[in-house]
């Protein structure tokens, strides 16, 4: 089971607390009514759903019930890090920091 | 308060008893509860009408001062509470007058609760709960929604060997039987 640290509930807690709520930072047009359907497509079904690391969205629904995200490996299925919804992606070196600082807990 | 007729509150496990060797297991009586959603900047205001302090820390709570109408409120999110009280309690009442937007929900008869109580407790519980409940983590007043088998629940850990677990009320006859089940395995 993962554990995955809420960032509202501030500790780790069982994965069966959470529930997965697709891709993290799309960001919803605000001329929908004039975007194109291609663009409408794209916005509401077409996904990177890349291999390596991804920007997710969670639930804490049976916790504290708040959406934030999550950056995760899809080939590890390493949690790498979480923060609140509203805060800004993490910069690829933050994301290494981050990556770093796992390892260093795992090996000591 | 307005004449309104009172629902008779009566606890879907009335009359149940559970338990083994050094657990007990029974239903709670029933009791007032309200879930209540307030913004940041009326927490005080809010929670003074209640006559405590909302706990504003995840996993914590407070129980008010006042011996007669003791209200106990549960941090359950960010802006997200369960209060609870005594089966007369008027909570909705309390909150009637004051100037804040905010949510209070009345669910005294959509949540029943089942109290643990004894030694093994704990042990029932994980059974049950993924979470880490231990002492260092989970001390005595802390609380937590989390699940218990299928079902969510809100576990309130109420003395050293006390628990008090809220749950929906269509969900408590699983609750009742898992716990049931699990104290034979204890
Ligand atoms: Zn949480």
């Amino acid at each position: 089971m993962l554990y995955i640290r809420c960032p509202y509930c501030e500790e780790y807690r069982p994965e069966l607390e959470f529930r997965h709520a697709g891709e993290a930072h799309i960001e919803r047009p605000s001329n929908l009514a004039e975007i194109s359907a291609d663009d409408m497509e794209k916005f509401l079904f077409i996904r990177e759903n890349k291999r390596g690391i991804i920007f997710e969205r969670w639930r804490h629904i049976h916790g504290c019930g708040r959406y934030f995200n999550c950056v995760r490996d899809t080939v590890t299925d390493q949690i790498i890090m979480t923060y609140k919804s509203g805060e800004p992606k993490p910069s690829d070196e933050e994301i290494e920091k981050a990556i770093l600082a796992l390892k260093e807990e795992q090996t000591s | 308060m307005a004449n309104t007729n009172q629902a008779l509150r009566k606890s879907p496990l009335e009359g149940r008893l559970g338990g083994g060797a050094g657990v007990t297991i029974t239903p709670a009586d029933p009791m007032s509860r309200m879930s209540l959603r307030v913004k940041d900047k009326d927490v005080k205001t809010v929670g003074k009408a209640l006559g405590l302090a909302l706990p504003t820390k995840p996993k914590t709570s407070v129980v008010s001062s006042g011996k007669d109408a003791q209200v106990s409120a549960l941090w359950i999110g960010p802006d997200e509470w369960l209060v609870l009280s005594g089966v007369d309690a008027d909570l909705s009442g309390a909150l009637g007058k004051i100037k804040p937007v905010h949510s209070a929900v009345d669910i005294s008869q959509r949540n029943t609760a089942v109290l643990l109580e004894g030694p093994k407790a704990l042990d029932l519980l994980q059974a049950g709960c993924p979470q880490n409940l231990n002492d260092d983590v989970f001390p005595i007043g802390a609380c937590s929604r989390t699940i218990f088998g299928k079902a969510e629940v809100v576990i309130w850990r109420t003395d050293a060997q006390s628990y008090h677990i809220e749950c929906w009320r269509s969900f408590s006859d699983y609750v009742f039987k898992f716990m049931v089940q699990a104290a034979k395995g204890l």
